[in-house]
């Protein structure tokens, strides 16, 4: 709610000025995650094409997807994740990619445009942008402190709930994204993640509201600060966010250790994909855009900005070697077998998850 | 006299005054209660906009009239969440409002028994917080609740808290309703004061003139005297208090229970704009019946 009224606000003060500059000055509407870019990239494409970057953030799926289906959302790239990209596909919300203004789609990673074949079959309407996983972000000192010297590898320290009442005190956070976290629950109870059956997924539910009593916040961007200043002490939580917290708090220098775990159980695999919309005004700007970004040393760039890893493989040669050699960041192949994906929901299925959710989030 | 009554009768001016309110109310309260009642009885789909069916056109409209049913209301009554999200509001924005008056009274009456000198300075100073937007005064309360935050530190610097201690009031209903009575609390003391300053302090020296002692002059002739400022402002805070999205949105924790997040989570989270549809038009009836009758009461004892 904050994030759209502050963005109305940008929206109106870029609407009033790039009417008064005329039609001459060509721009294009980037609308991407928030913190996902190294600003510079923007200056860059700029200087290279004389094409002006009008660049808004968002910090969740929903808000993107209702503004796209409502239609006219002015934006000529945006960013959607795997599953919401199929769904909006299927709505006809974006236009098919004009590949021959896209030379830079050889330096893209075949392992990644298979998987995201599954979103967007032939990868005609997307490319991938940065990729990861949601894994387990924890305060190291004060998870030894109310567990033990015990290994954290698998999804049993927060599952657990004789675990999780051992952390309540130090406070742990879910991440409220329940397509993703229901699927992580079912794969976790030896279920297909996948699943849209009604009772997998109330037995995927079920995993949440045993540790619910012990749970003190459910959010998916306030966390990144809670753990780098000790106020959460166990997170789910997207990779890059939690390297993110990491690296806060080595800069803040308080004390605070965290690390990042892709639990031995296996965890979701995510996408989030580059796309145009079909109402876009710019389209042509849209796909420049997009090629800047498939250049390797461009997104080498963001990747060593914003900690995750890309979909294009010309460009692991320009990513920081601390980046790169993080299995965190980049799984190995043994990691990287054991990671899923996950269709969209029908919306039967959606709306079983998300009366659940509620349920679990209120405590209902 | 007859002849003025007979021409402001035919005054084109008369229907102009009168018909820029009815204008206004068709365009922007009936027109898009319209559209928002049609998509309740809509289904949802994968399409933009995500529902069916559209409107095509008077051609098909028996076709489009066909498809509508009422299934997402039935669904809101099988489902207790939907039942306890509104009771859950409707005592929130009572709480509210009974805190809203009982802080909101002392203030309007002292307003206005206040030398008239400065009681527009008084007013001005009521009014003065709108001049920062609403959000930024409720992300102060976040820096003033949270635990590392500035009542925490308040608190201990006169030894009131160890070192240790943290106040424990953000993401808790506490903060809710701290959230909503200081938001609300000048919509609350305006009405009180104009009511309260226009009243007839003759009236009070007449009854301490006959014995009657300040607490029951307040009782017997201040407070009924006030009524309608009293009505007024309960109205004006608790009709939207039900409806809160953002305060309880930023403030609450995750088990505040509101219809207007539950509105959110089926209109964002589930893209579900038919049942949101649905639960947004129960929640007007459910604040606007009783109004309306309330009204025709009042009517009726005048």
């Amino acid at each position: 709610m904050k994030q759209t009224v502050l963005r109305m606000l940008a929206l109106a003060a870029t609407a009033l000025t790039s009417t008064a500059a005329l039609a001459q000055e060509r721009v294009v509407h980037v609308y991407n995650w928030s913190d996902y870019i190294d600003e510079s990239v923007l200056e860059d494409f700029t200087k290279e094409t004389g094409i002006k970057v009008v660049y808004d953030v968002f910090d969740s799926n929903e808000l993107v997807e209702t503004k796209l289906l409502a239609g006219g959302s002015g934006y000529d790239v945006v960013v959607p994740t795997g599953p919401f990209l199929a769904r909006q596909i299927k709505a006809g919300v974006f236009q098919k990619l004009d590949k021959s203004k896209l030379p830079n789609l050889s330096n893209m990673w075949p392992l990644v445009s298979e998987r995201l074949a599954k979103y967007d079959p032939g990868n005609e309407y997307a490319v991938n942008y940065m990729w990861g996983t949601t894994g387990i972000g924890y305060n190291v000192d004060k998870v030894k402190a109310a567990l033990g010297d015990i290994p954290v590898d698998s999804w049993d320290i927060l599952f657990k709930p004789e675990n999780a009442a051992k952390l309540k005190s130090c406070g742990i956070n879910i991440l409220d994204a329940s397509d993703e976290t229901f699927a992580i629950a079912m794969n976790y109870i030896g279920k297909d993640p996948d699943s849209k059956v009604a009772a997998d997924l109330e037995a995927g539910g079920e995993v949440y509201k045993k540790i619910r009593p012990n749970v003190k916040t459910f959010n998916s961007s306030a966390y990144i600060d809670e753990l780098a200043n000790g106020d959460t002490c166990i997170t789910i939580g997207w990779s890059g966010d939690i390297l993110q917290a990491k690296a806060r708090a080595e800069e803040a220098k308080n004390g605070v250790k965290v690390d990042y775990v892709i639990p031995k159980e296996g965890t979701y695999m995510w996408f989030d994909n580059l796309a145009i919309p079909a109402d876009a005004k710019n389209v042509a700007e849209a796909h420049a855009f997009i090629n800047f970004l498939m250049k390797p040393e461009v997104i080498a760039k963001a990747s060593n900005y914003v900690q995750y890893a890309n979909g294009n493989l010309a460009s692991q040669k320009f990513i920081e070697e601390s980046v790169l050699k993080n299995p965190s960041v980049y799984p190995n192949e043994a990691t990287l077998a054991k990671l899923f994906t996950i269709s969209p929901y029908d919306p039967r299925a959606q709306r079983v998850i998300n009366r659940e959710w509620t349920a679990i989030k209120t405590g209902q | 006299m007859a002849e003025t009554g007979a021409t402001s009768q035919n005054n084109p001016w008369r229907w102009l005054v009168v018909g820029v309110p009815y204008l206004w109310l068709l365009v922007f309260f009936t027109a898009p209660f319209l559209i928002i009642f049609k998509i309740s009885l809509s289904d949802t789909a994968i399409a933009m906009p995500p529902y069916t069916p559209t409107f095509e056109g008077f051609g098909a409209i028996g076709d489009f009239l066909s498809q509508l049913d009422v299934e997402n209301y039935l669904f809101l009554t099988e489902d207790p969440l939907y039942i306890n999200a509104y009771l859950s509001s409707l005592r929130m924005a009572l709480i509210s409002t009974g805190l809203l008056l009982l802080i909101g009274y002392p203030m309007a009456l002292a307003m206005a028994r206040a030398p008239s000198t400065i009681r527009p300075t008084l007013l001005m100073m009521v009014i003065l917080p709108f001049w920062t937007s609403f959000l930024i005064r409720v992300y102060a309360w976040i820096g003033i609740l949270k635990p590392e935050g500035l009542l925490t530190l308040l608190l201990q610097s006169i030894g009131l808290f160890g070192p240790d201690q943290q106040v424990q009031i953000f993401r808790t209903d506490y903060a809710v309703f701290i959230g909503i009575v200081y938001s609300y609390l000048p919509f609350m003391v305006l009405p009180l004061y104009s009511a309260l300053e226009k009243m007839d302090n003759t009236l009070l020296e007449a009854a301490s003139d006959l014995g009657c002692p300040p607490w029951k002059a307040f009782w017997k002739i201040t407070f009924p005297l006030s009524l309608p400022g009293v009505i007024a402002g309960s109205m004006i805070c608790f009709i939207p208090i039900t409806g809160e999205f953002v305060i309880p949105d930023l403030l609450g924790g995750a088990e505040t229970l509101m219809i207007g997040k539950t509105l959110w989570t089926e209109f964002f989270g589930n893209r579900d704009w038919p049942l949101a549809s649905a639960v947004a038009v129960l929640l007007l009836l459910a604040l606007v019946v009783p109004i309306v009758i309330f009204q025709n009461q009042q009517q009726k004892v005048r």
